[in-house]
């Protein structure tokens, strides 16, 4: 007898979230330093303190065991719940679909997850560096892997030469145009400009993009995301205890996490990411179809990872992404507005972009975005993507209302 | 950078010295498989047999690398491309397609397998426009 998903929807809440991230790509401190201080006002976004933590979600920022380092380094001594699952860029739509669960069970009450990394800042003081210890957990591992045997030596740009082939695979087989991809990149930037916070600000044009080097054809060095350094946190609990809380809360209504590979030579369909698996699950659980989303966060590591996610999760159908975004209408004047805060392209991309996408979401539910608001907002979709197109997790969101 | 072998792939690189192009098969499901493994990717079956392989397949989608990351194996200068390439037993490899412009690899072309002599008498397998 299996348990119906649908009984969980809107029993967990996020309560608290918060980022860091900076208009010159680089933020001050410690990753661990960085995590603190995430965590610190996330907690004070949500009313709560870290004595009432008993769940606790990392999957930076350590050697290997981040959750556990991490939460001596916090003086949490014996939480309920532990978990550092590693999926790349959708790791903290997991970490919340994980959370939720936990919290929807009984097994921990309040649960706190944090990302933090700083690629510039570590490049320039000479350590550290994007992927924190995860290159020193590589090294111990001696370094051999199918990647390292069938790919590398062919020169595979990673990650950029996945996501290249699938954009040119994209291309041959529904004719999809470099233009149509440039046009992602320009609605993210209209966007950004409405961003204060934003690396990027300045408005973009097709052309530009087009004429920004080739870098794995047929993307362009602007079809990619940035390098910044970043950092955010989120706190959730049951819905019970949110709603007395300081500030609405958004209620998790589904979520749905799935993977197809994990180097791109091993992906079956270069056009089909787990989203097709993860965005249908999600929005099964939540109750609701494409056209119910108001504020939609899909994951913008390339241009070619946002029209792929628009298809499978249901928003244009397969093949089709092309002309569509090629219309505008993820821009702020579009019909289908995303990536409000200016995406990973324009706003910031620290490498695991996942976190910001919650936040973002979060934020549109709760009405704080300023100029950039999406009127009366009440469903949310953060559709996280990791690896090299290879892990998706989707999670629905929505306000009280929607309960 | 060469390739590593690791325990499961040392007969497929063992016979790249003669420059023969092994395809690991299992014995149980009777299917092909890429890449090599210590079990069938299929069935989990443990039973695997080496057969050589045509050495000719089609282009499925390519990266054509004017940036490169890490250097090549093979002498590469960019732009070279990176190819996932169909073959004909119906498994799918990446590698390099050499002997044509980069900005010429195509959806559907025909190639044929050819070898880039590495360091130590092994063989790296590439491929070539078929005609």
């Amino acid at each position: 007898m299996s348990y119906d998903l649908r009984e969980a929807r809107g029993k967990a809440a996020i309560v608290g979230a918060i980022d860091a991230v900076s208009s010159t790509g680089v933020l001050e401190g410690s990753t661990r330093a960085l995590e603190v201080a995430m965590i610190r006002g996330a907690l004070e976004d949500a009313g709560l303190t870290i004595g009432d933590v008993d769940g606790i979600f990392a999957c930076t920022g350590g050697m290997m065991m981040h959750s556990m380092e991490l939460a001596e380094y916090l003086g949490i001594t014996q939480p309920c719940w532990t978990d550092t699952t590693q999926t790349g860029g959708s790791s903290f739509e997991v970490l919340v679909e994980h959370a939720a669960a936990a919290i929807t069970l009984g097994h921990c009450e309040v649960a706190v997850i944090v990302y933090a990394m700083n690629p510039r800042g570590a490049r320039k003081s000479g350590g550290g560096g994007g992927m924190g210890g995860m290159g020193a957990a590589m090294a111990m591992m001696g370094g051999e892997s199918p990647q390292m045997e069938w790919e590398m030596p062919y020169g595979l740009r990673m990650p950029m030469g996945g996501y290249a082939m699938s954009a040119d695979r994209h291309m041959s087989q529904y004719g999809t145009t470099s233009e149509q991809l440039a046009q992602i990149a320009v609605s993210t930037r209209e966007w950004a400009t409405m961003n204060p916070n934003a690396r990027y600000q300045d408005p973009l044009t097709i052309q530009e993009v087009l004429d920004s080097p080739l870098q794995c054809g047929p993307l362009h060095k602007l079809d990619c995301c940035l390098v910044t350094d970043g950092a955010g946190a989120l706190v959730m609990t049951s819905a019970e205890r949110a709603r007395d809380l300081k500030k609405p809360a958004a209620y998790v209504l589904g979520t749905g996490t799935s993977h197809t590979h994990s180097m791109p030579s091993a992906m079956p369909d270069l056009t089909v990411t787990a989203g097709a698996v993860s965005g249908p699950k999600a929005f099964r659980m939540a109750g609701v179809t494409p056209n119910d989303v108001d504020v939609l966060e899909m994951y913008d590591s390339f241009t070619i990872t946002v029209l792929l996610a628009l298809e499978d999760l249901g928003f244009v159908k397969k093949g089709e992404g092309g002309p569509f975004v090629a219309e505008g209408v993820l821009g702020p004047k579009g019909s289908r507005p995303a990536q409000t805060n200016g995406g990973g392209l324009s706003y910031t991309h620290p490498g695991m972009y996942g976190m910001f996408l919650l936040v973002e979401a979060v934020r549109q539910l709760r009405g704080e975005c300023g100029p950039r608001q999406i009127e009366n907002a009440e469903i949310a979709v953060a559709h996280g993507c990791g690896g090299v197109l290879s892990s998706t997790s989707t999670v629905v969101l929505g306000t009280e209302s929607t309960l | 950078m060469e390739p590593k072998a690791s325990s499961a792939s040392q007969p497929f690189w063992e016979a790249t010295k003669e420059q023969k192009f092994l395809l690991p098969w299992c014995k149980d499901c009777e299917k092909p498989f890429w890449y090599p493994r210590v079990m069938c990717p299929h069935c989990l079956g443990e039973s695997i047999e080496w057969k050589e392989a045509s050495g000719q397949g089609s282009v499925y989608a390519s990266a054509v690398h004017w940036k490169p990351g890490m250097p090549p194996a093979g002498d590469l200068k960019p732009p070279f491309v990176v190819s996932l390439i169909d073959l004909e037993e119906g498994v799918r490899m990446l590698s390099n397609v050499i002997g044509c412009e980069a900005t010429d690899v195509h959806e559907g072309m025909s190639v044929k397998i050819t070898w880039e002599k590495l360091s130590d008498g092994r063989f790296l397998p590439q491929f070539e426009p078929a005609s």
